[in-house]
């Protein structure tokens, strides 16, 4: 059987972490031949409630679209990584904005983290990329998609007046992340 | 390659398919989980000329995609759960007027407004016993974004070829998730058109049975002129109490799909040949299912699934072929408290216990409950 991976975006309604895992889930499908669920839970509310989105990867046909042991996950709230830690597999990887979740949860898996909404805000210019530079992060904490197709896929996803700062933010996000990695 | 592919949500990819059928009406409400069906068709439908249409709530839309489709337009409308229960009285209407057209119904926790953002499978029985009276009811329950497209399609053409309203039902989960989709070519899949009058118009009777079970249907508004009642009818469309006249005309309604099941139920088997333990699935919780079904085979369990895409009419004969054949049990995971249960213990016979994982907490079957309820099977 084929292999599947799981990744969950994980925080509060508005943080864009849907749009995060349909990109992630794009560029699997459409730019890295793969084959890609994308599926997502949320609350009645706009914003705040919790958000999650899920993408499961994998060589073969995918059956289960939702997460069952999660490879790799992203926790923008501290909510979102209490709740959703225990869900990961030994040895995968959490990456959490270190401003937002500042109780590190503890287990048999890797810990990333960065100030991501900051980042978002300070260096690329604008908070509402927050979401891009996770992606960023993510990508290259999985290492499941090339960075080139990654940042296609999110240049396609995006408005032309706002390119560049997308691709700054992604950028960042995934230097971020291998500066972390150590 | 040469085939257009997209990435798209169940939802998106109903508004694609039912342009592909050639729908050119839409009227609706907007309602959490099924809006983006809406969305793509307030946008694409100006585009090649059709109309879009957001009315005051759902009744008044269900009235619009009557007035709509019989005006010689193929209408589609989507919704969930509390605006299907809104146009139940216009759906009756739709029946026994006989008129052609597609209900979208995405199933999101009920009853009333229930859990709006999370998955059900609770309207099954609403898409049959919803509106009063007898009456013929079709519907499709698709699995994945592909299907949900080929089945919209599917379901203009059953409802042109039998006149009468078709419901496609995907769960708020395959509504929502997004997968690759191939389209296909123009004309590579079927499309059947509204059987047109072949007579002039001073001869033409709108349930003219000379023609079958089905008459032709002519453009309400155009030189065919004719009337169009709730009430029981005659051929001619004007209301009757006759006994005979009302017995015949409620027996074809309903005959028009009861007497061509094996036209409209679709389904698929998996791992059936030798299953021991056969899982009958429809919607995402079938992908559960699947995945299910290939862990039992690692660990040496026998099992297998019955995959329903056409709810109604239910699979009956096929289920009981099953059971005359001998299964140790089925088993029927559902995100509602046991209406697929109670229809497969009622075509089984009692021939094979039937074991139900219910649930309606708004989260999904996981593969693991299903395989821990295949371990309880002696």
């Amino acid at each position: 059987m084929s292999k599947r991976y799981e990744i969950r975006f994980s925080g509060a309604g508005g943080q864009g972490l849907i749009l995060a895992g349909v990109i992630m889930a794009e560029a699997a499908s459409i730019y890295e031949g793969l084959q890609a669920v994308q599926s997502q839970s949320y609350g009645p509310e706009a914003r705040g409630g919790s958000s999650k989105s899920e993408v499961i990867i994998s060589d073969g046909p995918i059956d289960y679209p939702k997460a069952t042991i999660v490879d790799a996950l992203l926790a923008l709230t501290q909510e979102a990584a209490d709740k959703y830690s225990v869900d990961l597999k030994e040895g995968g990887v959490l990456l959490i904005d270190s401003e937002l979740v500042t109780r590190q949860p503890a287990g048999n898996f890797k810990v990333v983290s960065f100030p991501i909404t900051s980042t978002a805000k300070n260096e690329v210019g604008r908070e509402i990329v927050t979401n891009i530079v996770a992606l960023g992060a993510m990508v290259a904490l999985t290492g499941m998609i090339t960075r080139e197709n990654a940042e296609k896929a999110v240049l396609a996803r995006v408005p032309e007046a706002f390119l560049e700062l997308n691709k700054k933010a992604f950028n960042i996000g995934y230097e971020k992340a291998i500066a972390a990695l150590g | 390659m040469g085939k257009k592919v997209a990435f798209l949500q169940g939802n998106e990819a109903a508004a694609h398919g039912a342009l592909y059928a050639g729908c050119n009406f839409f009227a609706g409400y907007p309602i959490t989980p099924s809006t983006e069906v809406a969305e793509v068709l307030s946008a694409e439908l100006p585009k090649i000329g059709g109309k879009f249409i957001q009315m005051e709530d759902e009744i008044g839309a269900m009235a619009a995609l009557l007035g709509g489709a019989l005006a010689g337009s193929k209408a589609l409308t989507s919704t969930s759960g509390p605006g299907l229960s809104l146009k139940q009285e216009l759906i009756g209407y739709g029946c026994i007027a006989e008129i052609p057209c597609v209900i979208y119904n995405v199933m999101r926790g009920g009853p009333s407004t229930g859990m709006p953002t999370g998955p059900s499978q609770s309207d099954v029985m609403c898409a049959k016993w919803g509106t009063h009276g007898d009456h013929p009811a079709i519907c499709l329950v698709p699995a994945s974004v592909q299907e949900t497209y080929e089945e919209t399609i599917r379901a203009f053409n059953l409802s042109e070829k039998y006149r009468t309203p078709v419901m496609v039902m995907p769960d708020e989960i395959v509504a929502h998730m997004r997968e690759r989709i191939v389209f296909p070519e123009p004309g590579e899949i079927e499309i059947i058109p509204r059987k047109a009058p072949t007579v002039p118009p001073e001869q033409y009777k709108p349930y003219d049975t000379s023609f079958g079970d089905v008459p032709p249907l002519a453009a309400f508004g155009s030189e065919y002129r004719f009337h169009v009642t709730g009430l029981n009818k005659m051929q001619d469309g004007f209301p009757t109490t006759k006994a005979s006249v009302v017995q015949e005309e409620e027996e074809r309604q309903v005959r028009k799909v009861e007497g061509n099941v094996d036209d409209i139920v679709k389904f698929e088997e998996y791992l059936l040949d030798d299953a021991e333990i056969v899982v009958v699935a429809f919607g995402s919780t079938s992908r559960s299912a699947r995945y299910a079904v290939n862990e039992a085979r690692k660990e040496g369990i026998k099992a297998g699934m019955f995959r329903i895409i056409t709810y109604w009419p239910f699979p009956e004969k096929q289920l009981l072929a099953l059971a005359k054949r001998g299964v140790k049990a089925f088993i029927t995971p559902e995100m509602n408290l046991g209406m697929t249960h109670g229809l497969v213990k009622g075509c089984t016979e009692g021939k094979a216990p039937v074991l139900g994982i219910f649930r309606v907490d708004g989260e999904p079957i996981n593969p693991g409950q299903i395989l821990d309820k295949m371990k309880e099977v002696k």
